[in-house]
């Protein structure tokens, strides 16, 4: 504190240097012991005997990624075969998760071009009309989407007025309800970055295209994606992550046969399964696909980064 | 500059982005406008009327929403206050003190709670929680709260503060100003705007949250998305489509407020 009031001339990080642990200590407290520590005894937790009605007895074992790997039969004596039900479980939410990405990008793509090549007094207006619904209560917005698509919401009474339809569509309770929740539920984590990438895109290289009598689609292929894409990655990765681990969009709109990995682990906890050593080795799981896939992610950008 | 603007547009984008706004706002629309239907059946149109409002400040369900909402106000306010104060103190050392030891480190630490996916938040509270034996309630959500608004007050606030350069804090040393006053009197009311767009973040973060808060919440104590869940579970009632409307009002009210204030900082910025 008092090392820039003596030399008047001390640069202004001298004033902040030797309080810079002073400063970041709130932080390192709060995200160091309620989060950082909550996740590591979470891992513990997964190794631990499950007890009846929640909670765990301080056994270490391998039980509970036992019982998810492994099938043994009814009384655990048959030699063991693979578990499908939860890879299953954790291939299917992968599956969905793909599915909104890519959707999501076939939408978001397009949007954030358009916004990017709008006048600039313009553009944040529109950037705005993007983010508002983001902003909205995400149970809110998916109660919506549950209640406009139902069978007999408004949706289905407007296809069957109209005679596009016959019968209502029966979209509630299927796997392309929950990707069209998810999709709704993280589109503008796609356009934003995208559009910070287009924004930046410098038109010299279409124009370059253009003269070399390249159409504006293999321009779009071969010049624009490639200059754009570190924005469309890190679209796709805010957007898969969080619908990966999802729980409002497959419990809401989906039914048992849509079971995702937020539900599974919530079972464990709030529901009737209450295995909480299954459930902690089920986050376990989950949370190191997620931090592998921002690895691989970190490792590309510092490539890139480097050249 | 014809084939100028020729190398900017694809056919079929603009009915693209439509798309997206249609999907993005249909069924916000169409719960808005159903929240005024008179009819006491949820699809049926009935004409306009405003029941379901006063049903939700007067009907039998009233008082439990209520009480979920002074709930959520109270830790949305406390948690983001406190997120905002953490993330100040922190955006300054990031921003004003150079290189040192553990930057890097702190700069993950900070980002953490946006990398963990929600669900893995909300059981790793529950079970430290319990293991260390403190009573799930109030408090627990409130600390959970302040933990992951913290990354969403820091990243305006030190966006706000990487923009302003350090020669005003040093005109006002050469000025003899103490570090403190150059902090007070010069850097803070810089930082402001910042501070305050971080702040409706947080809040708006914290209003949100619907997983984490159900897991490390005491039995009897709710907030609005708990409450909102708990009886959507039960069947989509007229009373939760008045409840969404207010709640999206709220919300498109605080978005634009952090929008206007963000945009007079950043004209500020152009002009000098």
């Amino acid at each position: 504190m008092a090392a820039g009031a003596t030399t008047s001339g001390g640069t202004v990080s001298n004033i902040y240097k030797g309080n810079s642990a002073k400063l970041m200590l709130p932080a390192w407290a709060m995200v160091g012991f309620f989060l950082l520590a909550p996740v590591m005894m979470m891992v513990v937790y997964s190794f631990l005997t499950k007890e009846f009605r929640g909670g765990v007895i301080w056994d270490f074992t391998l039980a509970a990624y036992d019982q998810f790997f492994f099938d043994r039969g009814l009384f655990g004596d048959e030699p063991p075969s693979i578990e499908w039900t939860y890879i299953g479980i954790f291939w299917r939410s992968i599956w969905q998760a793909g599915v909104a990405t890519i959707a999501c990008l076939l939408i978001g793509f397009p949007t954030a071009w358009f916004i990017a090549t709008r006048r600039p007094s313009t553009r944040s207006a529109w950037l705005f009309m993007i983010t508002i619904p983001y902003w909205v209560n995400l149970l809110i917005r998916t109660v919506s989407m549950k209640f406009l698509i139902r069978d007999t919401g408004p949706l289905n009474e407007f296809l069957l007025w109209t005679g596009t339809v016959s019968e209502p569509l029966g979209l509630i309770n299927t796997n392309f309800a929950v990707q069209l929740g998810l999709f709704y539920s993280y589109l503008p984590f796609m356009v934003l970055p995208i559009y910070a990438a287009v924004e930046r895109y410098d038109f010299s290289l279409s124009e370059a295209a253009a003269d070399l009598y390249s159409s504006i689609w293999t321009t779009l292929w071969l010049v624009i994606l490639p200059v754009v894409k570190p924005g469309i990655v890190a679209g796709c990765i805010l957007v898969f992550v969080p619908s990966l681990g999802a729980f409002l969009a497959p419990d809401l709109l989906g039914g048992a046969k849509t079971f995702m990995i937020g539900s599974l682990i919530e079972e464990q906890f709030k529901g009737s399964a209450g295995n909480w050593p299954f459930g902690a080795a089920a986050s376990t799981i989950l949370l190191s696909i997620v931090m592998a896939v921002l690895l691989i992610y970190a490792r590309n950008q510092n490539k890139g980064s480097e050249r | 500059m014809a084939a100028k603007t020729d190398l900017r547009r694809f056919p079929g984008f603009l009915t693209l982005t439509i798309i997206c706004l249609v999907v993005l706002y249909a069924p916000l629309i169409v719960v808005a406008v159903y929240s005024f239907n008179a009819s006491t059946s949820i699809t049926k149109w009935g004409g306009i009327s405003l029941a379901w409002y006063i049903d939700v400040f007067t009907g039998p369900e009233a008082p439990k929403f209520q009480q979920a909402a002074i709930n959520s106000m109270v830790i949305a306010v406390t948690a983001a206050i406190a997120a905002t104060i953490i993330a100040t103190l922190a955006a300054v050392a990031m921003t004003r003190a150079g290189r040192f030891r553990g930057k890097t480190l702190s700069f993950a630490l900070i980002s953490l709670p946006l990398m963990v996916p929600e669900v893995v938040t909300a059981v790793a509270s529950l079970v430290f929680f319990t293991a260390i034996g403190f009573t799930s309630g109030l408090t627990t959500i409130l600390i959970a709260h302040i933990v992951f608004c913290i990354p969403f007050a820091y990243l305006p606030i030190s966006a706000r503060m990487q923009s302003i350069p350090d020669m005003y804090e040093q005109a006002a040393m050469d000025l003899y100003a103490t570090p403190r006053e150059a902090f007070k009197l010069v850097l803070l009311p810089l930082m402001t705007p910042g501070i305050l767009s971080g702040f409706l973040l947080a809040f708006i973060i914290s209003l949100d949250d619907f997983l984490i808060t159900n897991f490390v919440k005491g039995a009897g104590v709710e907030t609005l998305p708990t409450a909102i869940f708990g009886s959507v579970k039960q069947g989509i009632k007229p009373n939760i489509m008045a409840i969404s409307t207010l709640m999206l009002i709220v919300s498109v009210i605080f978005v634009s407020l952090s929008w206007l204030i963000g945009r007079t900082g950043q004209n500020k910025n152009q002009e000098t």
